[in-house]
């Protein structure tokens, strides 16, 4: 029995070592553990052995089928690390050929230009509001203190609808609604994007155009206020090492009011064509809210005071991208919308 | 406005180079806009004279001269027709580039030798309408005692010099006059000012109130008359200082008289008005309005018809002047003209600013009247011009002078709290710094108490009217640069984000992600566009909101539907070969309304046409109806929009631009918010888009109200999904909508999801059927299901189906 066992290892270990695949050593497995199976066999002729022989043998049978069956499972394991390299190596691919194609669409370059906007003035507590784009002449001009035959109205020549209702030529009138709705409250920080309307087409010009408008009241709102709030949204938009000057100019909302000029974000301020050599691009316009606009929209300018700023957003959009082109941004031709 | 550098010197000290004083303009708010050198690239052109001339030998029409640069004798071969002998001329010598680009070469013409070139103004990029009628076709030729022989040709001509354009804000018209904007630098420098002489030397004999009367009809558009009369005086040209100055203003020298009044309202920013006194009916001057269908020949030979409310300067006869604006030609001064009849008057600006748009002339001198001019000054101004025109004329100014003044000038005199310029600006500036301030800007100022500052405004300065206008003041001259940077105080606005704003975020994203591209067209569009997509009279979209005075009729009204936009684009890049064509826009359009505004509803558009490549791996797929379909239902679901329909769509009578059998109207709960729809093929042929497209345009308020933008969490099922399989053949007139709504009618809560995944018909389906397939799941919320269960409820489904729309198993 004993030698009977000693051969089945020997056969089993050298039958198992010779196995090339994993059917040859399933049949192995079923050869040696099956129900037929010779060691199977063996063990079960146990019931013949004396008392004495029986845990002897038994405890050899039992290391025996230990033996043949772990080396069983690191054959399979070899083997079916060898199928699965050769699966591998069959599925090699052509990597180099291209992905399917997915077709993402794009957001408009001008709006991404103003969301970008958008979010700067969300961080620093500004909410968005807007207005209707055809508007009443008085929220437009005469309640932004431009009273019918100002000579300022001739800056923006407008397009009319009849004598008291325009195409609106600046987002400005969403100030005075806003200022309007609210009530004498504080504080008002809005912006209002939109898109407003000029009687001007020409390679610099579009008649329609986007604008942000920009309006905070409150207690002890000062002109530095309005210098640090612009600082900060050149610096986030253009970039940290901008630089912003403030120069006088004329709106007559506003008193003072400012041209604001952003140190080139081609050259840096050292001049080039993109700044006309000046080192410096103007981006907007602002100033401190007119005592008479806060009167006309119920508010004490004694009380409270605030600035207003208005931006264009294809000029920044422009520089942002260096788009050199009006026109493209109105055109909608695909091979330029997918730049962006 | 073009201020002369050198013109300035003669009022202002200046040390400091034209670029920087732009500069420092420009950062006062007084923008300049560009310098321009006047010599540009002229270089090495010298007067010389001209001592020779002889015929050429071998060619008619070139002569050989003769001439002295003084350095050097040159000769010179020219073909220009007024050379002459003695002749003063611009030489041009070797080596020289001209602005027009020519190099100076020596060279041989028929053989004979030139060393350098005799100019014409055009050669040396001057505008040769300020040059004699000869001398346009020709070269310069200088009047003798005009030129030295050997000059640098730009001192001759007054081109060694710069220009600075001034762009001028509205408030500051005051600085359309060279004396002011000398006074804004002083005050800018601190460089001495000096105003001209006004004094005026009045002659013996009659007096200007026997000669002449002046009578104001309507005071309240002519608040000022001045007139003086001057007396024997020969007309010629004016002298060339006064000549080159105007040059560099922009202003074309025509005779003594014509050019000190344009010299006047250059330098004080007076407009005058000189008339041939012996032409005035009776000698009168009368300011009224004119008379309906009056008429008056200007002087620019145009005979104009007046309505009734012109202002006009007349005689006793006749209307001689629209004032301010324009003379007429039978006042005007002549060649003949001796006598001279000077008005200084101030007008009301926006009944100038009217007459000037109705004749449509626009001049320096309405321009001025428009914005406002220093109504003090009118007389000093008619002093200052009347003596120039005596002197460079050999005249005499009559003695005294016509002053009608109904509506004076009174100073306003402005309060200013410096507690409240430095609340406002956030400084520290003391009080008397600001006084100090206010006196460089030519105000008298006057402490009435602590703090308290009374300012008197120089009359020029009309924009000056009240405490704020005088902040900016301070502002300005302190420096804007100089105020320090902070942040604002206070509470941030706690305005939530409107479920608008948030709509559109997502309708956007969501598009994007479906492929589509943002696109943005004009809000205008041309009432022909309707015409192109078959929208018929009487149709909603042909109520536009119309545009008074379009650029174009193109642009002539608002839009209603964002379709001609979304196919206009379409075409146009099909045009350009792009043959994938997917985009979106959102935005506004106009419908007309009882109220005073019209109804301003968000529009969400889409159109898709051609097809979209999926590269090596799958065929391309058709960018078609139903693809767009996917897209709206995908946008809706992501909405969590449940209630869901889409149905067939009345064309043309609603939907007029759409293939009658693929157009549906988006139904959510019962509410219709817009359509989707294959566009007609005449539309699409009248567009010039030679495939097929889709649209679809919904309404972005209609939307808001069906969806929830706030979804809310539902717990994750925790039993398993059963699927199974039904298929079906059905007539083609049974619809996949009906279909659906019996499957979740009888399918009830346990049915979770269907998905038809064919649609066939063909060989194995007779004609007029057609087979569906779909995938069902089951599932339940609280066990999982038994085979049994879904088997019951799949049958009944099934049985359902083949009972109500006799349905055949397949
Ligand atoms: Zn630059």
């Amino acid at each position: 029995m004993r030698d009977k066992l000693q051969e089945i290892k020997a056969t089993a270990l050298d039958e198992l070592s010779k196995a090339v695949n994993l059917d040859q050593l399933e049949s192995l497995r079923i050869k040696y553990f099956g129900k037929k199976g010779e060691l199977t066999q063996v063990l079960r002729g146990m019931g013949k052995l004396s008392p004495e022989e029986r845990p002897l043998i038994g405890q050899l049978a039992n290391q025996i089928r230990d033996q043949i069956e772990e080396q069983l499972q690191v054959k399979r394991q070899d083997l079916e690390k060898v199928v699965q390299t050769k699966r591998l190596e069959e599925e090699r691919i052509d990597i180099t050929l291209p992905g399917r194609d997915f077709n993402l669409g794009t957001r408009h370059p001008l709006y991404q230009i103003l969301d970008e906007i958008i979010d700067i003035f969300r961080g620093l507590g500004f909410s968005v509001v807007e207005g209707p784009e055809i508007e009443l002449d008085y929220y437009n001009f005469e309640a932004l203190n431009l009273p019918k035959d100002h000579p300022a109205r001739d800056m923006q020549d407008s397009f009319y609808i009849t004598e008291e209702v325009l195409l609106r030529t600046h987002t400005s009138p969403v100030q005075i609604r806003t200022m309007e709705r609210k009530n004498s409250q504080l504080p008002i920080r809005i912006i209002a994007p939109g898109k407003v309307y000029r009687r001007d087409d020409d390679a610099t010009h579009s008649p329609m155009f986007h604008q942000v408008e920009g309006l905070l009241v409150d207690k002890h709102v000062t002109f530095g206020d309005l210098k640090g709030t612009l600082l900060t949204f050149a610096r986030q938009i253009f970039g940290q090492d901008r630089k912003i000057r403030l120069r006088p100019s004329y709106f007559p909302f506003t008193e003072p009011s400012a041209e604001v000029d952003v140190s080139c974000i081609n050259c840096g301020g050292s001049g080039c064509r993109v700044c006309s050599h000046t080192g410096w691009l103007e981006i907007l316009g602002s100033g401190l809210v007119h005592p008479r606009v806060l009167e006309m929209a119920g508010y004490d300018p004694e009380e409270v005071s605030g600035f207003a700023f208005g931006m264009g957003v294809e000029r920044i959009t422009m520089l942002k991208y260096g788009i050199d082109d009006l026109r493209l941004l109105f055109d909608n031709d695909l091979r330029f919308l997918q730049q962006f | 406005m073009r201020v002369s550098y050198n013109w300035l010197k003669e009022y202002v000290e200046l040390d400091i180079s034209p670029q920087e004083l732009a500069h420092k303009l420009t950062m006062a708010g007084i923008e300049v806009d560009s310098v321009e050198y006047l010599g540009e690239g002229i270089d090495n052109v010298v007067i010389g004279q001209i001592i020779d001339v002889v015929d050429h030998p071998n060619a008619d029409k070139l002569v050989i001269c003769k001439v002295d640069i003084g350095t050097d004798v040159l000769q010179i071969v020219t073909g220009a027709p007024n050379v002459v002998k003695d002749g003063k001329v611009a030489v041009a010598i070797i080596g020289c580039h001209l602005p027009n680009g020519v190099k100076i070469k020596k060279a041989k013409l028929r053989g004979e030798v030139s060393q350098g070139m005799m100019c014409s103004a055009q050669e040396l990029g001057l505008d040769p309408k300020n040059f004699s009628e000869e001398q346009q076709t020709g070269i310069i030729i200088f009047q003798n005692d005009a030129a030295v022989v050997g000059d640098d040709v730009k001192k001759t001509l007054g081109l060694d010099n710069y220009v600075l354009e001034l762009g001028l804000t509205p408030n500051r018209a005051d600085c359309m006059s060279m004396v002011n904007v000398a006074k804004e630098i002083a005050a800018l420098t601190g460089g001495e000012f000096r105003l001209p002489s006004m004094a005026i030397e009045e002659t013996e004999g009659q007096s200007v109130s026997r000669l002449a009367d002046v009578q104001i009809v309507e005071e309240d558009l002519c608040h000022r008359y001045v007139a003086r009369v001057i007396r024997n005086i020969s007309i010629g040209p004016s002298p060339l200082w006064m000549q080159q100055h105007l040059k560099a203003s922009g202003v074309r020298p025509i005779n003594n008289v014509v050019d000190v009044t344009n010299f006047i309202m250059m330098e004080l920013g007076q407009p005058l008005h000189a008339f041939d006194y012996d032409k005035l009916a009776d000698n009168r001057i009368v300011v009224r309005k004119s008379v309906q269908g009056e008429k008056i020949t200007t002087i620019d030979e145009e005979e104009r018809e007046l309505d009734k409310d012109t202002l006009v300067i007349a005689d006793a006869e006749k209307a001689v002047a629209i004032a301010g604006v324009m003379g007429g030609f039978d006042s005007e001064v002549t060649e003949e003209t001796t006598n001279i009849l000077l008005e200084s008057a101030y007008f009301q600006g926006e009944s100038i600013r009217r007459t000037a748009k109705k004749v449509g002339l626009r001049s320096e001198s309405s321009a001025r009247f428009e914005k406002g001019i220093d109504k003090a000054q009118s007389a000093a101004a008619a002093d200052r011009a009347a003596q120039l025109i005596a002197e460079l004329g050999g005249g005499q100014v009559a003695p005294g002078v016509i002053d009608v003044y109904p509506k004076p000038w009174e100073q306003p005199v402005i309060t200013m709290r410096s507690e409240r310029v430095n609340k406002l600006l956030g400084t520290s500036i003391s009080c008397d710094d600001m006084k100090v301030l206010l006196r460089r800007l030519w105000m008298e100022v006057e402490e009435v108490e602590t703090g308290v500052l009374k300012a008197k405004v120089p009359s020029y300065r009309n924009d000056l009217t009240s405490e704020i206008d005088l902040v900016e003041e301070i502002a300005r001259l302190y420096g804007y640069g100089n105020i320090d940077t902070t942040m604002p105080k206070g509470e941030p606005s706690a305005e939530p984000i409107t479920p608008e704003e948030i709509l559109k975020t997502k309708v956007t994203k969501g598009l994007i992600s479906c492929g589509l591209n943002e696109m943005i067209s004009y809000s205008f569009i041309s009432p022909k566009a309707m015409d192109k997509l078959l929208v018929t009279e009487g149709h909603p979209w042909r109520t536009y909101v119309e545009i008074q005075n379009p650029l174009t009729e193109e642009q002539g009204v608002m839009r209603t539907s964002l379709l001609p936009g979304l196919l206009e684009t379409a075409a146009k890049n099909f045009k350009r070969r792009q043959l994938n064509l997917q985009f979106f826009e959102i935005g506004r359009v106009f419908l007309l309304s009882e109220d005073r505004l019209p109804d301003e509803r968000v529009k969400i558009g889409a159109i898709v046409s051609g097809e979209q490549f999926n590269g090596w791996v799958q065929k391309s797929t058709p960018l078609d109806f139903f693809h767009l379909k996917g897209i709206v239902e995908s946008l809706l679901q992501q909405l969590d929009v449940e209630d869901v329909e889409f149905k067939a769509a009345a064309v043309p009578e609603d939907y007029p631009s759409l293939h009658p059998g693929r157009a549906a109207e988006v139904i959510l709960s019962g509410e219709c918010i817009g359509y989707i729809g294959e566009v007609h093929p005449q539309a699409l042929s009248n567009v010039g888009l030679q495939q097929r497209a889709t649209v679809m345009e919904l309404d972005g308020r209609l939307l808001l109200e069906h969806v929830n933008l706030v979804p809310s969490y539902v717990n994750l099922p925790k039993f398993p999904v059963v699927s199974r399989d039904l298929a079906i053949v059905v007539e083609d007139a049974v619809s996949a909508d009906a279909i659906d709504e019996l499957i979740r009618e009888v399918g009830g809560e346990l049915l979770k999801g269907i998905t038809l995944f064919d649609v066939y018909k063909g060989t194995q389906i007779s004609e007029g059927y057609r087979s569906l397939a779909y995938s069902m799941t089951y599932q339940a919320l609280d066990r999982t299901l038994t085979d049994d269960e879904v088997s019951q409820l799949h049958d009944k489904i099934q049985d359902s189906l083949l009972e109500k729309f006799r349905a055949k198993v397949r």
